[in-house]
């Protein structure tokens, strides 16, 4: 029976496994490899955003470059030597790019040199035939139409290994926004690239769309930008800051929209763009003295000096510390303890009230304020925090919030500080009495600053600071208020004290005419270490200024690295801005001359040339 | 009505089912709209074409040819197909580095192919010779020479691939008287040797010595008799064939061979080099799913990534553009046909044609085995055609001429000669 039937036993047993096996193979969800290596997936990427500046002008567009490839298989024996002489790349370099393509893949293409203009690539056009296994294709990089703004605006670059881990959207060699709008708005800029399917044979070559194109997914298009910059003023900033170290800021107060941003020393977008890209950053990044990648405006944190004195003002009238009447004698500074003498450049036996203290930046008034509050409360901790919760709310000691990806927050001091300092208890108003003048443990970045002018100018609100107004002309819906904790009736008077500064004060050089200015100078003591050693360096020259004065629409933030006075650097630029914003054309053109070619450059050098140097002159 | 109806349509219909849907297969498989190649593929339907024309020819020549005179000719045609081997050595033409070719102008012809059907009649006729007694070890030798003639001349091509193909005559010879105790002989030693290429030479003595304690144990306890020096010197021819395996594998083996040996027991992954053909397979036949990509649609196949995907690894189009419904069907179509040869093989009152059907079916069932176990990797790749599906005119006339013989024979079946 069994020699019968062992061939049909044998078929029935044979079919059943194979058909287990099939099922396995077929049916299981955990396919035998789930990835289809016929199918070749091209990405297509939609042109990326353009960016305008308030009034419409094209910032920053497209244009075409093209990328060296290589399919490493498909390559024969070339002469290394001469062919990096043709691409103008190191052989060394060029070895290294085709040793880790072939790693990468030696079926699939991969880029070994990319960004070549256009030019470059019509020359290499005619020679590339020659050399086998690599082509030439076309790409789109940025195209930086005004050299204005760069650090406002960034600039994009290849992705690198934590981008891709990051968000799997990125595949190697693709362009992501790396600094500035086009690296905070990449989302909206970067479109959303679509796919086409390819039919490969099995030596990896393409024979045709792959299911009639019908499973091709379309790119989504990008987005445009329009930033609250205004490119005019920008570029007239900058050239008011060039041979200067130091941040400028200005920004609408009744929207909150950046209107010019600058930082300088800066780079300039278009050098991320290009064959000497990496030479070129390699080369800001290594500049430790000037730090071009360094935002001033954003990113420094320095004492505020003087312009801190409004905010104490207002703190003290808020608190009930003061009114506008309070008087305050100064001897020439005075002593705010025992054997402890604050001097002040005001003369000897001034009687100030409190708009000739702001006018005339009283040193003395404002530590006697200062100490006011402080001592208001039952002890210095209560009394410090309350302090620090009334600057916190003009936008100090914390990020602001505004749409870039770098920023300080600067600081203000709160009781725990000062407890792990000098003891719990063990410190009062006179121990922390710098505060008054800005130059203690405070810290404010020129954003700051021009935060709080802000939130003075609309007496008792500032909102964000932001830099992008519409998205593909939607306007953004960031007008939320912010209040400060200051009453609205406690601003005139302080407000009256700014517009004297500018009237009769120390800022009289930041008079405009027809424009009612209100500002407040400031000249901050800094230091730095040289070998090992604090060493005090010139002052610098900072100053706040809104106008006009009754209906704020520009408010400004000038700080100038070793400036001096605050009305020597900082209140001249900050009022040429204000009038060029304002009137559109600047009447003061000996001012104008002034700043745009002083020069601060010796100033900066004095610390490193190793040998004694005078400061403040 | 009834001269048709003698004839088996079941095995008819299923014939016609295979050699469509081969045909089918060899057109997607070869199928090219973009690909430009030294290889007209597209000619290679028509070619198939041509040879399923002659067979359908041969086909109604051998319906009405007398049962009686393939009888006649078995002799003569065996010894002519050892004829075509042999000369195979001085006038055969190399393709795949195999001299298994003639080629007479336009047409090649694999005389492997046509030697399985010479041998099938030939045995046939041995076996049904009213003398021969598979008791006696003189006709068992001699059975066993007419099957390993083929075999050696078709090795030495080489072709190892056909020649294994020759390893089916074992089920007609057990079937006629051949004693089980072969089958289990070749069994054992089959499975010592996969046990001893799994693992390693101690290894399986260990575990055949244990196996061998527990049945001496066993009997003891059930009393029944046992002679321990048999046993024992059994037991050492066992483990000597452990031991030579090693030798036998790196020794007679190809290193090609030895590798597909390895791929199948999981021994070596290598899906870039030598486990290229059975990955690619696999990767085709899961990218079907159920219904498959349909016909013309298969990327796998449209990419050419199966290499000999048209000839021995057709079934991978099969699974990859009619997916698991195709396969299915493929599988059942096939032990349908196997069973229901079989079957009616056992009905034959003539001992001759039920000796070369059932040679036939056994040929169907070793070529459906290893084509189809190789291209979802459950047996080492052997290079050989899956029947009236790959492409391959002498194969499918070869095979179209077996089945005929079949059907001319099985309406004769109630006939004593």
């Amino acid at each position: 029976m069994l020699k019968k039937y062992l061939l049909i036993w044998l078929t029935i047993s044979v079919s059943f496994i194979f058909i287990m096996r099939l099922a396995s193979l077929q049916l299981s969800d955990d396919s035998y490899f789930n990835s289809d290596f016929a199918i070749q997936e091209l990405s297509v990427y939609p042109e990326r955003g353009l960016i305008y500046d308030r009034n419409g002008n094209l910032l920053v567009a497209n244009q075409p470059s093209y990328e060296l490839i290589i399919v490493p298989e498909n390559t024969t024996e070339f002469d290394t030597i001469s062919f990096a002489k043709l691409i103008d790349m190191n052989p060394d370099e060029l070895k290294k790019e085709i040793n880790s393509s072939i790693k990468y893949s030696t079926k699939l293409p991969s880029v070994i040199k990319s960004q070549i203009s256009k030019e470059r690539n019509a020359f290499l056009q005619e020679k590339i035939w020659l050399f086998e296994g690599f082509y030439l294709r076309k790409n789109s990089v940025r195209d930086y139409i005004k050299p204005f703004a760069s650090n406002v605006i960034g600039y994009t670059g290849e992705v690198d290994k934590n981008d891709i881990i990051n968000n799997s959207y990125y595949e190697k060699g693709e362009m992501i926004g790396k600094q500035g709008i086009e690296k905070y708005y990449e989302d909206e800029l970067k479109g959303i690239k679509g796919k086409k399917y390819f039919q490969k044979d099995r030596f990896n070559r393409v024979i045709g769309p792959f299911n009639n194109s019908l499973s091709d997914v379309k790119p989504s298009k990008a987005k445009n930008i329009t930033l609250t910059i205004d490119i005019d003023l920008q570029e007239y900033a900058e050239s008011l800051l060039q041979n200067k170290r130091g941040g400028v800021v200005a920004i609408e107060p009744s929207t909150g929209e950046i209107l010019t941003l600058v930082s300088s020393p800066t780079y300039k977008s278009e050098q991320f763009v290009g064959q000497d890209r990496t030479k070129n950053y390699n080369k800001l990044l290594n500049d430790s003295i000037n730090k071009p990648l360094f935002d001033r405006s954003l990113q420094a944190q320095y004492s505020p000096g003087s312009p801190i004195k409004i905010l104490n003002a207002l703190i003290g009238l808020q608190e009930g510390v003061i009114n506008e009447n309070t008087i305050f004698t100064c001897n020439a500074g005075h002593y705010y303890s025992r054997n402890a003498f604050m001097g002040c450049h005001n003369p000897f036996g001034t009687v100030s009230n409190l708009r000739k203290g702001i006018y005339n930046s009283c040193n003395t008034y404002f530590a006697r304020t200062y100490r006011g509050i402080i001592d208001k409360y039952g002890t210095s901790s209560e009394g410090l925090d309350k302090w620090a919760t009334h600057m916190k709310s003009f936008g100090l000691g914390n990020y602001l919030g505004y749409d870039l990806s770098i920023g300080k927050k600067g600081f203000i001091p709160e009781s725990d500080y000062y407890n792990q300092f000098y003891g719990t208890n063990r410190w009062g108003s006179s121990t922390t009495i710098s505060n008054s003048i800005g130059q203690g443990e405070i810290l404010t970045t020129p954003i700051q600053m021009a935060n709080f002018a802000t939130a003075i100018a609309n007496r008792g609100f500032y909102i964000k600071p932001h830099f992008v107004k519409s998205v593909n002309n939607k306007l953004m819906n960031n007008r939320e208020k912010n209040y400060t904790t200051i009453d609205k009736e406690n601003f005139e008077i302080v407000i009256d004290g700014m517009v004297d500064v500018v009237d009769r004060g120390t800022a009289r050089i930041a008079k405009i005419d027809g424009i009612s200015v209100a500002g407040k100078t400031g000249t901050v003591e800094n230091f730095i270490l040289i070998k090992n050693e604090k060493k005090q360096l010139t002052d610098h020259s900072t100053f706040i200024a809104f106008a006009p004065a009754d209906d704020p629409k520009i408010a400004v933030s000038v700080f100038i690295e070793n400036g001096y006075w605050g009305s020597r650097w900082a209140a001249p630029i900050a009022s040429l801005i204000i009038e060029k914003y304002l009137k559109g054309d600047v009447g003061r053109k000996w001012l104008e001359n002034r700043m745009v070619n002083g020069s601060l450059i010796d100033e900066y050098e004095k610390p490193y040339k190793f040998e004694n140097f005078s400061i403040n002159e | 009505m009834n001269r048709i109806l003698k004839y088996d349509l079941i095995s008819l219909i299923t014939y016609a089912s295979l050699v469509t849907f081969g045909i089918i297969n060899v057109y997607s498989s070869s199928y090219t709209e973009l690909f430009t190649s030294i290889f007209d593929y597209t000619s290679l339907v028509s070619k198939q074409l041509i040879f399923l024309a002659i067979s359908l020819i041969s086909a109604i020549i051998i319906i009405f040819t007398k049962s009686k005179f393939f009888d006649n000719i078995a002799s003569i045609a065996y010894l002519l197909s050892l004829i075509l081997l042999t000369s195979l050595f001085f006038f055969g033409v190399e393709r795949g580095g195999a001299k298994s070719w003639y080629i007479l102008g336009p047409v090649s012809f694999q005389p492997s192919e046509f030697a399985k059907l010479c041998t099938a009649l030939f045995l046939a006729k041995f076996l049904s010779i009213i003398q021969t007694d598979l008791n006696k070890t003189r006709d068992i030798i001699f059975v066993g020479i007419i099957v390993f003639i083929p075999i050696l001349l078709i090795t030495f091509q080489p072709d190892p691939g056909s020649a294994i193909v020759f390893l089916a005559f074992i089920f007609p010879i057990l079937r006629e008287g051949l004693d089980l105790r072969f089958f289990y002989f070749g069994i054992i030693i089959l499975l010592i040797l996969i046990l001893t290429l799994i693992f390693n030479f101690f290894i399986s003595s260990i575990i055949l010595s244990a196996i061998f304690l527990l049945i001496i144990l066993y009997r003891r306890r059930k009393r029944i008799s046992l002679n321990l020096i048999k046993s024992f010197i059994s037991l050492i021819f066992l483990i000597s064939i452990s031991l030579s395996t090693n030798y036998l594998f790196e020794n007679i083996l190809e290193q090609r061979h030895r590798d597909r040996i390895n791929l199948i027991l999981g021994k070596e992954v290598d899906d870039k080099g030598i486990g290229y053909n059975i990955n690619q397979s696999k990767i085709a036949i899961s990218n079907g799913g159920l219904f498959g990509t349909g016909f013309l649609e298969g990327t796998q196949t449209k990419g050419d990534f199966v290499p000999r995907q048209h000839t021995d690894y057709i079934f991978s189009t099969i699974g990859e553009e009619w997916g698991f419904i195709g396969t299915f069907t493929t599988i059942i179509l096939f032990s349908l046909l196997i069973t229901r040869i079989t079957f009616r093989a056992e009905k034959q009152v003539n001992h001759f044609r039920r000796i070369y059907c059932y040679s036939f079916s056994s040929l169907l069932f070793i070529h459906f085995f290893i084509n189809i176990g190789m291209s979802i990797g459950l047996v080492p790749s052997v290079g050989i055609p899956l029947p009236y599906i790959s492409y391959g005119g002498s194969s499918l006339l070869a095979f179209s001429i077996m089945f005929f013989v079949y059907l001319n024979f099985d309406s004769s079946r109630l006939k004593e000669d």
